[in-house]
Protein backbone atom coordinates (compact mmCIF):
# COMPACT_ATOMS: atom_id res chain seq x y z
CA UNK A 1 0.00 0.00 0.00
CA UNK A 2 1.37 3.40 -1.01
CA UNK A 3 1.69 5.41 2.24
CA UNK A 4 1.98 8.82 0.52
CA UNK A 5 -1.74 9.77 0.64
CA UNK A 6 -1.83 8.85 4.35
CA UNK A 7 1.26 10.96 5.08
CA UNK A 8 -0.12 13.96 3.14
CA UNK A 9 -3.52 13.68 4.88
CA UNK A 10 -1.85 13.46 8.31
CA UNK A 11 0.29 16.54 7.71
CA UNK A 12 -2.70 18.44 6.31
CA UNK A 13 -4.80 17.68 9.42
CA UNK A 14 -1.91 18.50 11.76
CA UNK A 15 -1.37 21.88 10.07
CA UNK A 16 -4.96 22.94 9.29
CA UNK A 17 -6.46 22.22 12.75
CA UNK A 18 -3.91 24.22 14.83
CA UNK A 19 -3.85 27.01 12.20
CA UNK A 20 -7.66 27.30 12.38
CA UNK A 21 -7.52 27.37 16.19
CA UNK A 22 -4.82 30.05 16.11
CA UNK A 23 -6.66 32.26 13.60
CA UNK A 24 -9.94 31.91 15.55
CA UNK A 25 -8.19 32.79 18.85
CA UNK A 26 -6.43 35.79 17.30
CA UNK A 27 -9.63 37.09 15.68
CA UNK A 28 -11.55 36.71 18.95
CA UNK A 29 -8.78 38.49 20.89
CA UNK A 30 -8.55 41.38 18.43
CA UNK A 31 -12.35 41.79 18.39
CA UNK A 32 -12.46 41.89 22.22
CA UNK A 33 -9.62 44.45 22.31
CA UNK A 34 -11.39 46.64 19.70
CA UNK A 35 -14.74 46.50 21.50
CA UNK A 36 -13.10 47.27 24.85
CA UNK A 37 -11.26 50.26 23.36
CA UNK A 38 -14.57 51.55 21.99
CA UNK A 39 -16.25 51.75 25.42
CA UNK A 40 -13.37 52.03 27.90
CA UNK A 41 -11.32 55.25 27.69
CA UNK A 42 -8.52 53.70 29.83
CA UNK A 43 -8.08 50.81 27.38
CA UNK A 44 -7.99 53.28 24.46
CA UNK A 45 -5.33 55.40 26.25
CA UNK A 46 -3.22 52.31 26.98
CA UNK A 47 -3.46 51.20 23.35
CA UNK A 48 -2.38 54.65 22.13
CA UNK A 49 0.52 54.69 24.61
CA UNK A 50 1.56 51.21 23.41
CA UNK A 51 1.58 52.33 19.78
CA UNK A 52 3.73 55.42 20.53
CA UNK A 53 6.37 53.47 22.52
CA UNK B 1 -7.13 55.29 72.21
CA UNK B 2 -5.34 53.77 69.29
CA UNK B 3 -7.60 52.36 66.65
CA UNK B 4 -4.89 50.40 64.87
CA UNK B 5 -2.39 48.57 67.01
CA UNK B 6 0.96 48.24 65.31
CA UNK B 7 2.50 44.83 65.80
CA UNK B 8 6.16 44.73 66.79
CA UNK B 9 6.57 41.42 64.97
CA UNK B 10 7.91 41.52 61.42
CA UNK B 11 5.38 41.12 58.65
CA UNK B 12 5.03 37.52 57.45
CA UNK B 13 6.97 36.68 54.32
CA UNK B 14 4.82 36.11 51.23
CA UNK B 15 4.26 32.40 50.71
CA UNK B 16 4.86 30.52 47.45
CA UNK B 17 1.10 30.53 46.86
CA UNK B 18 0.98 34.34 47.27
CA UNK B 19 3.76 34.61 44.68
CA UNK B 20 1.77 32.43 42.33
CA UNK B 21 -1.34 34.55 42.91
CA UNK B 22 0.49 37.62 41.60
CA UNK B 23 0.23 36.14 38.10
CA UNK B 24 -3.48 35.47 38.56
CA UNK B 25 -4.21 39.20 38.74
CA UNK B 26 -6.15 39.88 35.50
CA UNK B 27 -4.41 43.23 34.84
CA UNK B 28 -0.95 41.71 35.30
CA UNK B 29 -1.98 38.70 33.22
CA UNK B 30 -3.07 40.97 30.35
CA UNK B 31 0.24 42.84 30.38
CA UNK B 32 2.30 39.63 30.65
CA UNK B 33 0.34 37.82 27.95
CA UNK B 34 0.62 40.81 25.58
CA UNK B 35 4.42 40.66 25.92
CA UNK B 36 4.67 36.85 25.71
CA UNK B 37 2.22 36.11 22.91
CA UNK B 38 4.28 37.23 19.86
CA UNK B 39 7.34 35.30 21.10
CA UNK B 40 5.39 32.12 21.77
CA UNK B 41 3.61 32.31 18.41
CA UNK B 42 6.77 33.06 16.41
CA UNK B 43 8.81 30.41 18.25
CA UNK B 44 6.04 27.84 17.82
CA UNK B 45 5.64 28.45 14.08
CA UNK B 46 9.40 28.41 13.47
CA UNK B 47 10.18 25.26 15.49
CA UNK B 48 7.14 23.37 14.16
CA UNK B 49 8.02 24.34 10.57
CA UNK B 50 11.61 23.13 11.00
CA UNK B 51 10.47 19.89 12.65
CA UNK B 52 7.77 19.11 10.08
CA UNK B 53 9.90 19.91 7.01
CA UNK B 54 12.85 17.97 8.45
CA UNK B 55 10.60 15.03 9.32
CA UNK B 56 8.75 14.99 6.00
CA UNK B 57 11.68 15.43 3.61
CA UNK B 58 15.08 14.96 5.26
CA UNK B 59 14.79 12.32 8.01
CA UNK B 60 15.40 8.68 7.08
CA UNK B 61 12.57 6.22 6.53
CA UNK B 62 12.03 3.63 9.26
CA UNK B 63 13.67 0.23 8.57
CA UNK B 64 10.45 -1.61 9.44
CA UNK B 65 7.58 0.80 8.72
CA UNK B 66 9.16 2.60 5.78
CA UNK B 67 7.86 6.04 4.72
CA UNK B 68 4.66 5.74 6.79
CA UNK B 69 6.75 6.39 9.92
CA UNK B 70 6.90 10.07 8.84
CA UNK B 71 3.38 10.39 10.30
CA UNK B 72 5.15 10.13 13.68
CA UNK B 73 6.31 13.78 13.36
CA UNK B 74 2.72 15.02 13.57
CA UNK B 75 1.13 12.17 15.57
CA UNK B 76 3.53 12.20 18.55
CA UNK B 77 3.45 16.01 19.10
CA UNK B 78 -0.37 15.97 18.92
CA UNK B 79 -0.47 13.13 21.50
CA UNK B 80 2.01 14.97 23.73
CA UNK B 81 -0.09 18.17 23.58
CA UNK B 82 -3.32 16.27 24.26
CA UNK B 83 -1.80 14.70 27.40
CA UNK B 84 0.08 17.73 28.72
CA UNK B 85 -2.90 19.96 27.86
CA UNK B 86 -5.11 17.76 30.01
CA UNK B 87 -2.55 18.03 32.83
CA UNK B 88 -2.72 21.84 32.48
CA UNK B 89 -6.53 21.61 32.51
CA UNK B 90 -6.38 19.56 35.72
CA UNK B 91 -3.92 22.07 37.26
CA UNK B 92 -6.23 24.98 36.45
CA UNK B 93 -9.18 22.97 37.81
CA UNK B 94 -7.32 22.28 41.07
CA UNK B 95 -6.48 26.01 41.37
CA UNK B 96 -10.13 26.80 40.66
CA UNK B 97 -11.38 24.47 43.41
CA UNK B 98 -8.73 25.45 46.00
CA UNK B 99 -8.44 29.22 45.46
CA UNK B 100 -11.71 29.90 43.61
CA UNK B 101 -9.85 32.23 41.29
CA UNK B 102 -11.80 33.38 38.21
CA UNK B 103 -8.68 33.29 36.02
CA UNK B 104 -8.23 29.57 36.80
CA UNK B 105 -11.87 28.97 35.81
CA UNK B 106 -11.37 30.80 32.53
CA UNK B 107 -8.06 29.00 31.88
CA UNK B 108 -9.73 25.59 32.32
CA UNK B 109 -12.62 26.60 30.04
CA UNK B 110 -10.22 27.83 27.33
CA UNK B 111 -7.78 24.88 27.49
CA UNK B 112 -10.62 22.35 26.96
CA UNK B 113 -11.47 23.00 23.27
CA UNK B 114 -7.79 23.35 22.27
CA UNK B 115 -6.83 20.11 24.05
CA UNK B 116 -9.82 18.31 22.50
CA UNK B 117 -8.72 19.47 19.02
CA UNK B 118 -5.21 18.10 19.55
CA UNK B 119 -6.63 14.82 20.91
CA UNK B 120 -8.74 14.61 17.74
CA UNK B 121 -5.63 15.29 15.59
CA UNK B 122 -3.79 12.53 17.49
CA UNK B 123 -6.64 10.04 16.90
CA UNK B 124 -7.03 11.01 13.22
CA UNK B 125 -3.31 10.85 12.41
CA UNK B 126 -3.02 7.60 14.39
CA UNK B 127 -5.82 6.16 12.30
CA UNK B 128 -4.08 7.31 9.10
CA UNK B 129 -0.89 5.63 10.33
CA UNK B 130 -2.70 2.45 11.35
CA UNK B 131 -4.32 1.83 7.95
CA UNK B 132 -1.09 1.24 5.96
CA UNK B 133 0.71 -0.44 8.89
CA UNK B 134 -1.97 -2.63 10.52
CA UNK B 135 -4.46 -2.78 7.66
CA UNK B 136 -7.15 -1.23 9.89
CA UNK B 137 -8.30 2.33 10.59
CA UNK B 138 -9.13 1.47 14.18
CA UNK B 139 -8.59 -1.35 16.67
CA UNK B 140 -9.91 -1.52 20.24
CA UNK B 141 -6.36 -1.55 21.54
CA UNK B 142 -5.61 -0.30 25.11
CA UNK B 143 -3.60 2.73 23.89
CA UNK B 144 -6.16 3.80 21.29
CA UNK B 145 -9.14 3.24 23.59
CA UNK B 146 -7.59 5.14 26.52
CA UNK B 147 -6.77 8.01 24.13
CA UNK B 148 -10.38 8.00 22.91
CA UNK B 149 -11.48 8.19 26.57
CA UNK B 150 -9.25 11.28 26.98
CA UNK B 151 -10.96 12.88 23.96
CA UNK B 152 -14.38 12.17 25.53
CA UNK B 153 -13.16 13.61 28.86
CA UNK B 154 -12.24 16.83 27.04
CA UNK B 155 -15.67 16.89 25.34
CA UNK B 156 -17.39 16.22 28.68
CA UNK B 157 -15.52 19.12 30.25
CA UNK B 158 -16.43 21.46 27.37
CA UNK B 159 -20.11 20.56 27.68
CA UNK B 160 -20.18 20.62 31.50
CA UNK B 161 -18.68 24.11 31.95
CA UNK B 162 -21.34 25.49 29.58
CA UNK B 163 -24.28 23.41 30.87
CA UNK B 164 -25.39 25.59 33.81
CA UNK B 165 -27.16 28.95 33.92
CA UNK B 166 -24.80 29.90 36.75
CA UNK B 167 -21.31 29.75 35.17
CA UNK B 168 -19.64 29.23 38.58
CA UNK B 169 -21.51 25.92 39.02
CA UNK B 170 -20.37 24.91 35.53
CA UNK B 171 -16.73 25.70 36.34
CA UNK B 172 -16.90 23.71 39.61
CA UNK B 173 -18.53 20.68 37.95
CA UNK B 174 -16.01 20.83 35.09
CA UNK B 175 -13.14 21.05 37.59
CA UNK B 176 -14.32 17.92 39.42
CA UNK B 177 -14.60 16.01 36.12
CA UNK B 178 -11.14 17.20 35.03
CA UNK B 179 -9.56 16.02 38.29
CA UNK B 180 -11.27 12.62 38.14
CA UNK B 181 -10.16 12.26 34.52
CA UNK B 182 -6.48 12.64 35.44
CA UNK B 183 -6.51 8.90 36.21
CA UNK B 184 -6.62 8.31 32.43
CA UNK B 185 -3.18 9.90 31.88
CA UNK B 186 -1.05 7.12 33.49
CA UNK B 187 -3.34 4.56 31.86
CA UNK B 188 -2.56 6.04 28.43
CA UNK B 189 1.15 6.22 29.16
CA UNK B 190 1.54 2.71 30.59
CA UNK B 191 -1.10 0.99 28.43
CA UNK B 192 1.60 -0.33 26.10
CA UNK B 193 3.43 -1.80 29.11
CA UNK B 194 0.48 -3.20 31.08
CA UNK B 195 -1.32 -4.84 28.14
CA UNK B 196 -0.39 -6.55 24.90
CA UNK B 197 -1.15 -3.86 22.36
CA UNK B 198 -0.96 -3.51 18.61
CA UNK B 199 0.31 0.03 19.22
CA UNK B 200 4.09 0.13 19.49
CA UNK B 201 5.82 0.69 22.84
CA UNK B 202 7.23 4.01 24.05
CA UNK B 203 10.33 4.97 22.03
CA UNK B 204 11.22 7.89 24.31
CA UNK B 205 11.47 7.63 28.08
CA UNK B 206 12.67 10.00 30.79
CA UNK B 207 14.48 7.18 32.59
CA UNK B 208 16.33 5.52 29.72
CA UNK B 209 18.02 6.34 26.43
CA UNK B 210 15.63 6.75 23.49
CA UNK B 211 15.27 3.70 21.25
CA UNK B 212 14.76 5.94 18.23
CA UNK B 213 17.51 6.78 15.75
CA UNK B 214 19.04 10.22 16.49
CA UNK B 215 18.35 11.67 13.04
CA UNK B 216 14.66 10.85 13.59
CA UNK B 217 14.71 12.09 17.19
CA UNK B 218 15.80 15.67 16.40
CA UNK B 219 12.96 16.57 14.02
CA UNK B 220 10.56 14.98 16.50
CA UNK B 221 11.94 17.18 19.29
CA UNK B 222 11.66 20.30 17.11
CA UNK B 223 8.09 19.48 16.08
CA UNK B 224 7.06 18.70 19.67
CA UNK B 225 8.60 21.92 21.01
CA UNK B 226 6.98 23.92 18.20
CA UNK B 227 3.55 22.41 18.84
CA UNK B 228 3.98 23.00 22.60
CA UNK B 229 4.75 26.70 22.10
CA UNK B 230 1.90 26.93 19.57
CA UNK B 231 -0.50 25.34 22.05
CA UNK B 232 0.62 27.81 24.75
CA UNK B 233 0.14 30.74 22.34
CA UNK B 234 -3.37 29.61 21.30
CA UNK B 235 -4.46 29.08 24.93
CA UNK B 236 -2.95 32.42 25.98
CA UNK B 237 -4.74 34.27 23.14
CA UNK B 238 -8.06 32.58 24.01
CA UNK B 239 -7.58 33.32 27.72
CA UNK B 240 -6.70 36.94 26.95
CA UNK B 241 -9.85 37.22 24.83
CA UNK B 242 -11.93 35.68 27.63
CA UNK B 243 -10.55 38.13 30.24
CA UNK B 244 -11.20 41.09 27.91
CA UNK B 245 -14.73 39.83 27.13
CA UNK B 246 -15.47 39.53 30.86
CA UNK B 247 -14.16 43.06 31.47
CA UNK B 248 -16.30 44.26 28.57
CA UNK B 249 -19.41 42.59 30.02
CA UNK B 250 -18.80 44.23 33.42
CA UNK B 251 -18.32 47.66 31.83
CA UNK B 252 -21.48 47.34 29.70
CA UNK B 253 -23.44 46.24 32.78
CA UNK B 254 -22.09 49.17 34.81
CA UNK B 255 -22.98 51.61 32.00
CA UNK B 256 -26.50 50.16 31.74
CA UNK B 257 -27.01 50.46 35.51
CA UNK B 258 -25.75 54.04 35.48
CA UNK B 259 -28.08 54.94 32.59
CA UNK B 260 -30.99 53.31 34.46
CA UNK B 261 -30.22 55.28 37.63
CA UNK B 262 -30.02 58.53 35.66
CA UNK B 263 -33.35 57.88 33.95
CA UNK B 264 -34.95 57.07 37.34
CA UNK B 265 -33.61 60.24 38.92
CA UNK B 266 -34.72 62.33 35.90
CA UNK B 267 -38.20 60.77 36.15
CA UNK B 268 -38.27 61.51 39.91
CA UNK B 269 -37.32 65.16 39.32
CA UNK B 270 -39.94 65.49 36.61
CA UNK B 271 -42.69 64.17 38.89
CA UNK B 272 -41.84 66.75 41.62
Amino acid sequence: MNPLPFIVASYAIAIIVPATLAIAALTRMRRAERRLRAIDPRAARRARAGRHK
Amino acid sequence: MELHAVSSEPAPKPTRAAGFHRFANPGRFLRLSEALLPWLAAGGILLAAVGLVWGAFFSPADWQQGQAARIMYVHVPAAWIALSGYLALAGASAASLVWRHPLADLAAAEIGPVGASFAAVCLATGSLWGRPEWGAWWVWDARLTSMLVLFFLYLGHIVLVRAFDDPIRGYRAGAVLALIGVVDLPIIHFSVVWWNTLHQGNSISLLSAPSIYISMLWPLIFATLGYSLGFAAIVLARLRAAVLERRLAFLLLAQAEQAERQSFSAAGLASL
